[in-house]
């Protein structure tokens, strides 16, 4: 676990992202590899499930350090974490441990089997035996919220310069359904073809924001679609089956049986590339539409009529059981037409038709159409760019219609956790109901922390009434806020829920008696819902 | 009849008809020590230890200050008047007013642990103690001394081989020169900042070991420094002033860096877990020591930690006063640049 900590603690010790990759290939070429795979499932969010309750680690924790429970409540509410808390408040271990990262993981799936006093014991004994970091990791993993600030581009690196492989080779191999038990580190990294599960899908490529298509050069060089508002998803037809796969790398194939049917036209060795979308025979219908569908293992039967799914098509990355991402989009664009051209409209497989111009300025228009054709913006491939991996800059681009915007003013705040916990930066905002302000939406994000600091004094100053952790504050304070979508809901107050609410600005320039209106909330939702 | 009370001007003394570390002017102050929380402007008259009194001076210019040496009594008025070792930063006191047999004592702020420049902290017996409670919370427990040495020198010398400069944000008052102190020379040259510098000479002519410093100033040849460990108030660590030093590699030594999401949200490279203040088991072996039965909390985690005293057995109550709070400040809001070296707003500016 020392090595593990170590690691733990340089990443954490730095913003630099060369200092971040160094770290991961120094500790990819030196622990143990039952450790590294972990270490690279753990960071690829292949995290062990939860199996104590975070009740039961609170309670033994505050009775091991001797302190009443509404301290550790107390403590918990400053520190904004309950593995760091736990760690914090038991006494220096009486123990030293140099068992590794493996070790502690299967000693804690040994625990989660046993009965509760025995599990106990063993808990209080490991935290015991860890000092500092290590404690603090150890019950992360207990409470199954371990998280890290490396992302799998940076993983992917590092792994690449530690086994001495191309980064998408490795990034390929990374991708599937694997965990620790069911592969080695020899098996998931160096041994056979990335190709060799015929489940696997190819790392997804990723777009970046563009901020400005003056930027991109001779618009020859490009090609536009709708920017989609779904779910990115890769269906994978190969060996008599098929797997569909979203861009969070999870398999959902059982959640779209409507995809099933692509195999009856096309052949096999085909992967594509695409967004879901529920579609209502010609159109897309709108994201909330497709909403009751993400968190279900199995879909009801009503659901597959009110909101069928296709997959809007875009790329094709594999041909005949050929990897074809190399080759330039054009050509790709080229294969997967002819590819779906002629398909029955049965068919769960539309092409997404390409946005035609000639000049930055039919971009401009084409993007502020966009939520007229049900999309929320354009992309923008350069016709010569191979298919990549991850998040890269230079050849997609994703250009988004501005978000929809109201002027509210805050009603509440409350403390953010973890990396925030003694700032304010949860706040319920309001808008205006004749004399009454009528809360509708929360946002946490959009400050930078400049001005997250300045509103946390000036709430610190302005608190009308304190309700457990949330402050009722004077509504003084107007704010721009920003969100992707907005539909119906009957559970709030305002009768509107937001998506992605934001803030945009603070809008000190502005009075409370100027902001945005309970009438202006529901045009909105008249127009967009 | 009580030896103090609680004013809106301060903690007052009606016997003795003084003030201890009051916030507005009164005809007479008692002063525990120099951080600008604690020692204002404005005041007829001052009293100090003689440790902190250069300090005071350097800070509020030209006042009518009085000294009195550790462990001195002194009678003013129908109070006798001691001052006792706080540990808290060179020169800082406890304050012990005995009035018709009845003892109470004002910690100021402290810590139980030796710093290695400070006057140790010493207990000193009473009936009640007002004690603060900047870190009352048991998640607070400092790294030992010898540890932080270990650190900070590893940490610097890490980055001497690399030829980095190592920025550290420490309060140019107590905290700055306990890092210099802890210093190991061989690794390479120190340099301050202006506003460190200023509090460090002062201290240096008072006979305090202190280790040679150069202050950094537009003239100094730079890269013949290269890999030196340079010393900032922790405002200047995110100022244009910062930059001159190129690549470098950023720390704040604080108690609030025991937190990882202050020490995150920070935003430097390193968060050195250093306090002048006392940890909870700093506080609790404190109020024990001291075998008072009445406590009264101060600043920072005021109404849990008088709860907790009170399931103790104690009779504790919450003074509100003007000291460091728990709410968070702004540093750019801060008054001076002395401001308390372990106020919140100093973790998250
Ligand atoms: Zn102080």
């Amino acid at each position: 676990m020392k090595d593990f900590a170590a690691l733990y603690g340089r990443l954490d010790q730095t913003t630099r992202t060369n200092a971040k990759v160094a770290a991961l290939a120094d500790y990819f070429r030196t622990a143990p590899d039952a450790d590294k795979l972990w270490t690279v499932a753990l960071f690829s969010g292949r995290r062990p499930r939860r199996t104590i309750t975070a009740t039961s680690l609170r309670d033994w924790a505050a009775e091991r350090a001797g302190l009443p429970l509404w301290l550790f409540e107390e403590s918990y509410g400053i520190v904004g974490d309950l593995s760091e808390t736990i760690a914090l408040i038991l006494p220096p271990p009486s123990k030293d441990s140099d068992q590794p990262l493996s070790y502690w993981i299967a000693r804690l799936r040994e625990l989660s089997a046993l009965p509760e006093p025995e599990r106990k014991a063993g808990i209080l004994d490991a935290w015991d035996s860890l000092p500092g970091s290590e404690r603090f990791l150890f019950t992360k993993l207990l409470t199954g919220s371990f998280r890290v600030g490396v992302s799998q581009t940076l993983m992917t690196k590092a792994l690449a310069q530690a086994t001495d492989q191309p980064e998408t080779e490795v990034a390929h191999r990374l991708m599937g359904d694997w965990t620790p038990e069911t592969t080695t580190w020899a098996r998931l990294l160096h041994e056979g073809e990335a190709r060799d599960d015929s489940a696997r899908p190819y790392p997804f490529y990723l777009a970046y924001q563009l901020e400005d298509p003056a930027d991109l050069g001779d618009p020859a060089d490009w090609f536009a679609e709708r920017k989609w508002d779904g779910i990115r998803g890769q269906l994978i037809l190969r060996e008599g089956k098929h797997h569909l796969w979203s861009r969070g790398e999870d398999l959902i194939t059982d959640r779209f049986p409507e995809l099933a049917r692509a195999i009856d036209w096309l052949p096999h060795g085909t992967v594509l590339d695409g967004e879901i979308l529920a579609w209502d025979g010609d159109h897309p219908m709108t994201f909330n539409a497709l909403q009751p569908r993400i968190g279900r293992k199995t879909v009801p039967k009503s659901l597959l009529t009110t909101a069928p799914v296709v997959l809007m098509t875009y790329d094709l990355l594999e041909q005949d059981g050929h990897d074809i991402r190399p080759v330039p989009f054009q050509d790709r664009r080229q294969r997967l037409e002819a590819l779906l051209t002629g398909l029955p409209p049965e068919a769960p497989l539309r092409l997404s038709p390409p946005v035609p111009f000639a000049t930055v300025d039919d971009l401009r228009e084409e993007r502020l159409r966009a939520r007229e054709e049900g999309a929320e913006g354009l992309m923008l491939k350069r016709r010569s760019s191979p298919y990549g991996t991850g998040r890269k800059k230079g050849d997609w681009w994703k250009w988004k219609v501005d978000p929809l915007t109201i002027d509210a003013v805050m009603v509440y705040a409350q403390a953010g956790s973890g990396r925030r916990a003694n700032l304010f930066t949860d706040f319920t905002f309001a808008v205006r109901n004749g004399n009454e302000l009528v809360p509708f939406t929360k946002a946490y994000s959009g400050l930078t922390d400049a001005e997250f600091r300045q509103i946390t004094a000036w709430v610190n100053k302005h608190t009308v009434q304190k309700f457990g952790p949330v402050r009722q504050v004077e509504p003084v304070q107007v704010f721009e806020i920003g969100f992707e979508g907005i539909q119906a809901s009957p559970r709030h107050k305002s009768g509107v829920a937001l998506r992605f609410p934001r803030m945009l600005r603070w809008r000190h320039d502005k009075p409370v008696n100027e902001i945005d209106t309970l009438d202006t909330l529901r045009e909105i939702l008249a127009a967009h819902g | 009849m009580n030896v103090l009370t609680f004013t809106d001007r301060g903690i007052y003394c009606p016997a003795g008809d003084f003030h201890i570390d009051p916030w507005r002017p009164v005809p007479r102050a008692l002063l525990t020590h120099g951080h600008s929380d604690h020692a204002r402007g404005g005041m007829d008259t001052y009293l100090s230890t003689d440790l902190a009194a250069p300090v005071i001076r350097h800070r509020l210019g030209p006042i009518r200050l009085d000294t009195i040496r550790y462990g001195e009594p002194r009678q003013i008025g129908g109070a006798k008047v001691s001052f006792h070792p706080a540990g808290h930063v060179p020169g800082s006191a406890q304050i012990r007013v005995e009035v018709g047999g009845e003892v109470w004592v004002v910690s100021g702020d402290y810590k139980v642990v030796d710093d290695g420049l400070s006057t140790p902290w010493e207990p000193v017996r009473c009936h009640a103690f007002i004690s603060e409670c900047t870190f009352g919370l048991p998640v607070f427990r400092w790294t030992p001394q010898e540890e932080l040495r270990d650190q900070v020198n590893g940490w610097w010398a890490q980055n001497a081989s690399e030829g980095r400069f190592s920025l550290l944000g420490a309060y140019s008052l107590g905290k700055a020169q306990r890092v210099m102190h802890l210093l190991d020379p061989s690794i390479g040259p120190i340099l301050t900042h202006g506003a460190v510098e200023a509090v460090t000479q002062v201290l240096r002519d008072q006979g305090m070991p202190l280790p040679p410093t150069t202050r950094v100033t537009p003239d100094l040849d730079l890269k013949a420094h290269a890999g030196a460990m340079v010393i900032a108030t922790p405002s200047a660590l995110n100022s244009t002033w910062a930059r001159k030093f190129g690549n470098a590699s950023t720390a704040v030594a604080s108690g609030w860096m025991a937190l990882r999401g202050i020490r995150r949200r920070r935003g430097t490279d390193r968060g050195f877990v250093m306090s002048d203040h006392a940890d909870w088991p700093g506080l609790n072996e404190a109020i024990r020591a001291t075998g008072a039965e009445k406590v009264f909390v101060t600043h920072g985690y005021t109404a849990a930690f008088r709860r907790w005293l009170e399931e103790q057995g104690y009779d504790a109550g919450i003074v509100s006063t003007d000291y460091a709070g728990e709410e968070v400040l702004a540093h750019d809001e801060a008054p001076k640049d002395i401001i308390d070296e372990d106020a919140p707003g100093g973790a998250v500016a």
